[in-house]
């Protein structure tokens, strides 16, 4: 028996194809041939019909048909499937034979031809003498063919069924072929089932299943899937009704899994999965208990295992083919269980096969047939074809027995469980299963283990270990890291081995402590450059090989020295790094404390202990050593680490005044276990310590409420301490004050005054004192190009002044020493600003006996609000004070200037100056009025101009009037300049007119006293006015002049009236109305008139004519 | 009754594994752990639908030839895992939802324990008698 004794056979999982055989072809030498046979073989696609051709010579021996049997009457059947059946209908009895002939229709010698055709055809008959098989004629020929109704005369062979054209399309002529093979599958069903009656069930229970079997299996050749599935299915109860002994349960299982799979395939052929899922499943729940023999046990579990693959193998294909797989239903299931039952084979082979190695192979074999193949499926070789319950012979029931054990004993089941266990991990992994995944990798890897492939095992069980560790499944990395110890010492990779040690010793690890005690004994051996002792439960001739190569690496002076990353398991020793404050003045030392805790459960040396920062200089300071014997290994000691106390060492060193503003932050922890004389260790933290379990042991003990039980003096709880890996070194703190003073807010465009006053507090000198002044930085754009420092208060800035003034140097400061310095700032606009005033220096001090030189700094921030020191107001009035929209040209008017302070503190204003366009003229002389006033908040000065606007031409209305500048500053910084504000005028409206009228009369009048009034009509125009003048009579006055006028006033010229008015009553009074009707100028209303002349005068009362005295007395 | 009862923490490791003393432990461990493909496979399934209406009971995660896996998880993403012989058939569903309902009040119980810190490994006695109540009995 071959070791793929359990595989199925090819014919049973290939497609069966109707067979049809091609007869008379050359193929070798005749290129038409050639070309008739490649375009039946090559390129078929699922298109085409599903034949498989072969090419037979003409005279090719058939299989003979045995006798028809007329009656099963006397017939027992020896079994219950022939193994040579399957392939017999698919590869030796032919469906159809097309016999080929070359024969045209007009060939010469057409007698001979024919009749040479006949004996061809005859041939084959002969052969297949007794069979249904078809015989069918296809002539090649190569001229056209003649017309259909002819052919049809031809009728000189009986038995040619196909008469066609190579020329002919192929397709047709293989429809052809097919019907012809269908019918002939056809008609083998029927024989086949024409026996039935013929049997009965007491004998014939056997041929049942087969004839089932054999209908099945024809329908699936003439392809009919549908009654194929369904005769196969009737198969498969069959062959559970058989009477199941001891001695045909390996046929009846053999038979009963052929069946199945057929099913599963053409279940998941048919698109029905679940269907397949469902036999299978009752044919495992059936068969699973049926094991037969209990000393081939193993052959029961090497067929179940067979099961489970071949399942998995059609489900694959299934998928391969478009079917949807799920997470809880895929392939990797049953190659799992396929797996688990290759092991249980191989357990069950370990035990049953388990012979002494005295134990020959019995001869002559057993196992072996004279054909070297048995005659039926699944029957022992020994006793074929026997079909009574008992073995007849003892005997050689029991050599053949110890035959079949004997050659399990050589099957390599490792071999075959990690095979199917890594076709199920590819399945897992494509359904999203990782955990499954690193499962059945575990299992690949103690499976390696067993077939002691250690490099594989350890690579395996490596891989996974960090998926357990990540999950915190403590109980399954403890059983992982226990093999993979194994193999690391059975190939002595010390690494490796010293790498588990740690882990298998660390708190992660739930191994009992006589074990850790155990491993931690061998940890040592192996770091004073000794073996180890093996670890239990290892094959003896492996720890045989592996002790000798412990050896050759003990005398081999190699690379003792091993670094181990400890951060990504959980070693036996954990670490956290702890600085004592966030931040660390430069002249204060650094000082940091590393805690190490050991959970071993004997107390170890360690040698060093070094700290790693980001700045390597830093180092050399923070290095614990200790030089001790090779005795001294377990003695106290300052490393000496006891379980499950947490031990601190003390660090402190000085930062580097360059590394001010700078983080220091702890890069490594490296903690050297052993010594430089026997091997090394070094156990390596990245960063200020933590392993793989201590971020998740950190965050539960945050959450814990529980209140930890006091320890004595000196202890530390490990749970409560924190991780600080960075520290940031700052600056000394300063020993100056800085003060500043200044009166806010500041007035817009004003040489702002701030005095800085810098006092040194320092012991020492202090050096190189710089002053940085001005606008902070980062702030509005706007503000940096509105602002201006300088130290020169003397005159106004300009743009090209900065907004900051840095590192000012100042020099040195004495101790105690004080100093101002002030500063000026320009703003040019009005709004909040932040300035900013830092000062900083040079000190030296001595830290730690060291001296250095410190660089200090102080800074002051203040935020000044910039304001309006006065508002201005303009207006323009007429000579009667009265408001104007629009002043008339040359008519004077008054122009009024307002200054109202707004600044909180009181404002000089040193002049006022009205500069004055050119379209513009004085009426008289503008002198500035409130020079030297002062003025507090809220307080205004005004002025007054009397201004003349020269006539402007026609369609210009807005006229420039010019600005008004003030000089002004603060009332209470005399000495500083002032500062000029100009304002610029509104434009005015100016406007001509026809006809100007002024009075010339006295401030007051008195009554019953002549009050002599003179009218000056003046013409603005070049033409000559025609006016009609009228005064109107009133109460309080007569008057004496014309009354009514009418007149002519050449242009530029003047007319003069004059009129006596005649006050009659005291007070106020309206005087009589002049008015005035320009004939030419319509719009000349008296309205307008009215604001050049006035309307009203007061009139005294008469004083007593007599009491002249009194009056000059008053 | 059950073969092994597990607790397992949101974060996916065992609070608490009980299974029965006569069975490999190891080979229930791995089982149990295996069953959380699938349970994270469902949670991240059910994420869509809303919180309260979400059932909690998982149903069976995956039958193995010899034992069936069922799961629960808690709105707190505590996840309980039950294996149960296969060949034991005459435990219903609803049987098994009842047991999932038990456990979860006999958790609950144990988490309003004050001196229970969550994420610590479950020690209560009265739980330990609950899941052995259980448990499948071996005599």
């Amino acid at each position: 028996m071959s070791p793929s004794q359990w595989d199925f056979p090819v014919e049973l999982c290939c497609r069966p194809m109707a067979f049809v055989a091609l007869t008379g072809l050359d193929v070798i030498y005749n290129a038409v041939h050639r070309a008739v046979w490649d375009a039946f073989c090559a390129n078929r696609r699922a298109d085409r019909v599903p034949i498989s051709f072969k090419v037979l010579p003409g005279d090719h021996e058939y299989p003979k048909c045995r006798n028809k049997r007329t009656s099963y009457e006397w017939h027992i059947p020896k079994g219950i499937l022939k193994t040579g059946w399957m392939n017999k209908h698919l590869n030796l009895v032919p469906a159809l034979v097309v016999v080929f002939y070359e024969l045209d229709w007009d060939e010469p010698q057409w007698k001979e031809k024919q009749s040479e055709c006949a004996t061809r055809v005859e041939i084959v008959r002969q052969s297949l003498q007794g069979r249904n098989t078809k015989v069918a004629v296809v002539l090649i020929q190569k001229k056209t063919p003649l017309p259909p109704g002819k052919l049809k005369g031809q009728t000189f062979i009986e038995s040619v069924k196909v008469c066609l054209r190579l020329s002919l399309k192929m397709r047709q002529l293989e429809n052809a072929f097919y019907e012809h093979a269908q019918t002939y599958y056809y008609t083998e069903i029927r024989r086949v089932k024409s026996h039935k009656e013929f049997l009965n069930k007491t004998t014939h229970q056997l041929l049942f299943v087969r004839h089932q079997f054999k209908i099945a299996f024809f329908s699936e050749l003439k392809q009919d899937t549908q009654n194929a599935l369904k005769n196969y299915r009737t198969a498969y109860n069959l062959v559970h009704e058989l009477r199941a002994h001891e001695t045909n349960m390996l046929e009846i299982k053999t038979i009963a899994g052929f069946i199945n799979y057929k099913i599963c395939r053409l279940c998941f052929q048919h698109n029905t999965p679940l269907d397949a899922i469902a036999q299978f499943r009752k044919h495992i729940d059936v068969c699973k208990k049926k094991i037969g023999s209990a000393e081939l046990a193993f052959e029961h579990a090497a067929w179940m295992s067979k099961q489970f693959q071949a399942f998995g193998d059609l489900f694959d294909e299934a998928i391969k083919l478009g079917l949807t797989a799920i997470q809880t239903q895929n392939p990797g299931f049953y190659y799992q269980q396929a797996a688990y039952y290759a092991q249980e084979r191989k357990q069950l082979a370990s035990v049953l096969c388990n012979h002494e190695p005295s134990v020959m192979y019995p001869n002559p074999d057993p196992i072996e047939t004279q054909t070297g193949m048995l005659d039926f499926y699944g029957q022992r070789p020994w006793r074929q074809g026997v079909l009574s319950f008992d073995p007849n012979d003892p005997e050689k029931e029991k050599v053949g027995i110890l035959a079949l054990q004997l050659k399990e004993k050589k099957v390599l089941h490792s071999e075959l469980i990690i095979t199917l266990l890594s076709n199920a991990v590819a399945q897992f992994k494509k359904y999203k299963c990782p955990r499954m995944k690193s499962h059945l990798m575990v299992q690949m890897g103690e499976e390696y283990y067993y077939a002691k492939d250690y490099t594989k095992a350890l690579k395996l069980l490596d891989y996974v270990l960090c998926d357990y560790r990540s999950e915190g499944w403590w109980t399954l990395l403890t059983s992982i890291l226990t093999t993979a110890l194994k193999c690391s010492y059975l190939m002595a990779q010390i690494k490796d081995y010293i790498t588990y040690s740690l882990e298998l010793l660390g708190r992660a690890s739930n191994l009992k402590e006589d074990q850790k005690s155990r491993i931690e004994k061998n940890l040592i051996k192996v770091l004073m450059n000794e073996s180890p002792d093996p670890e239990p439960d290892c094959d003896a001739t492996s720890v045989k090989s592996s002790q000798k190569l412990w050896a050759d690496r003990v005398s081999l002076a190699g690379n003792n020295i091993f670094t181990i990353e400890v951060q990504d398991f959980v070693p036996f020793v954990q670490c956290k790094a702890r600085f004592l404050a966030p931040s660390f003045h430069v002249d204060t030392p650094v000082q940091f404390d590393i805690f190490l805790k050991a959970d071993c459960p004997h107390p170890l040396r360690f040698s060093k202990l070094c700290v790693g920062f980001n700045n390597q200089e830093y180092n050399q300071y923070c290095v614990v050593e200790e030089v001790y014997q090779k005795n001294e290994l377990f003695t106290q000691g300052m490393l000496c680490l006891t379980p499950g106390k947490t031990k601190t060492f003390f660090f402190k060193f000085v930062a580097k005044t360059e590394d001010v503003g700078k983080k220091i932050e702890i890069t490594s922890v490296d903690l050297i276990l052993g010594s430089e004389n026997g091997r090394c260790v070094i156990l390596n933290w990245r960063g200020g310590g933590g392993d793989a379990a201590s971020s998740q042991e950190a965050l539960l003990a945050a959450r814990s409420f529980r209140r930890r039980p006091k320890l004595p003096e000196g202890e530390i709880h490990w749970e409560s301490l924190t991780v600080q890996t960075s520290t940031m070194i700052i600056s000394r703190v300063p020993n100056i004050s800085v003060q500043l003073k200044h009166e806010p807010p500041a007035l817009m465009n004003e040489m702002y005054c701030l005095s800085v006053t810098i006092q040194s507090h320092e012991k020492t000198v202090a050096k190189d004192v710089k002053l940085t002044a001005g606008l902070k930085p980062g702030q509005d754009a706007n503000l940096t190009q509105k602002t201006h420092v300088t130290l020169n208060g003397t005159e106004i800035c300009d743009d090209s002044f900065p907004a900051l003034l840095p590192d000012i140097p100042i020099g040195d400061l004495q101790p105690g020493e004080k100093l101002e310095k002030t500063v000026y700032i320009h703003c040019g606009m009005v709004g909040t600003r932040m300035f900013l005033v830092y000062v900083s220096y040079l000190v030296s001090t001595t830290i730690e006996g060291k001296e250095i030189l410190c660089k200090c700094h102080r800074d002051e921030t203040v935020t000044i609000e910039t304001v309006f020191p006065f508002d201005v107001a303009v207006k323009f009035v007429s000579a009667k004070f009265e408001h104007l929209d629009k002043v008339f040209s040359d008519i004077p008017f008054l122009l009024m200037t307002d200054i109202l302070s707004t600044s909180p503190w009181a404002l000089t204003i040193v002049t006022s100056q009205l500069q004055l366009s050119p379209s513009m003229m004085p009426a008289d002389q503008l002198e500035s009025y409130v020079e030297n006033v002062v003025l507090q908040t809220g307080e205004s000065a005004s002025e007054c101009f009397c201004l003349r606007c020269p006539p402007v031409s026609s369609g210009q209305t807005g006229v420039a009037t010019g600005s008004y500048a003030v000089s002004w500053k603060r009332s209470s910084a005399a000495k500083s300049i002032p500062v000029r504000t100009v304002i610029t005028l509104p434009h005015v409206i100016a406007e001509g007119i026809p006809l100007h009228v002024n009075a010339d009369l006295p401030s007051f009048g008195r009554v019953r006293e002549s009050l002599p009034v003179k009218y000056h009509l003046q013409n603005k125009t070049n033409i000559v006015q025609d006016l009609e003048v009228s005064v109107e009579p009133s109460d309080a006055f007569m008057f004496s002049g014309l009354k009514q006028i009418r007149l002519r006033i050449l242009p530029g010229t003047e007319q003069e009236m004059l009129y006596n008015f005649y006050p009659l009553m005291a007070g106020y009074q309206q005087l009589p109305s002049l008015n005035i009707n320009l004939l030419r100028f319509p719009h000349f209303t008296n309205q307008l008139l009215r604001r050049f002349i006035p309307t009203h005068i007061f009139v005294k009362p008469q004083g007593r004519q007599a009491d002249n005295a009194s009056i000059a007395a008053a | 009754m059950a073969v092994c009862i597990a607790v397992i923490a949101k974060e996916n490791y065992p609070l608490y594994i009980k299974s029965t003393p006569t069975e490999n432990e190891l080979k229930f461990h791995y089982t149990v752990h295996t069953s959380l493909d699938v349970v994270d496979e469902k949670i991240s399934a059910m994420g869509k639908a809303l919180v309260d209406q979400r059932e909690l009971y998982l149903g069976l995660l995956y039958p193995t030839e010899d034992y069936k896996v069922y799961g629960y998880v808690t709105n707190s993403k505590v996840k309980f895992v039950m294996v149960v012989d296969s060949s034991n058939t005459a435990l219903r569903d609803n049987e098994i939802r009842s047991m999932f309902r038990k456990l979860h009040n006999s958790y609950t119980d144990v988490i309003c324990n004050p001196f229970y810190n969550p994420g610590d490994q479950i020690q209560s006695r009265a739980f330990d008698n609950m899941v052995t109540s259980m448990m499948v009995q071996v005599c």
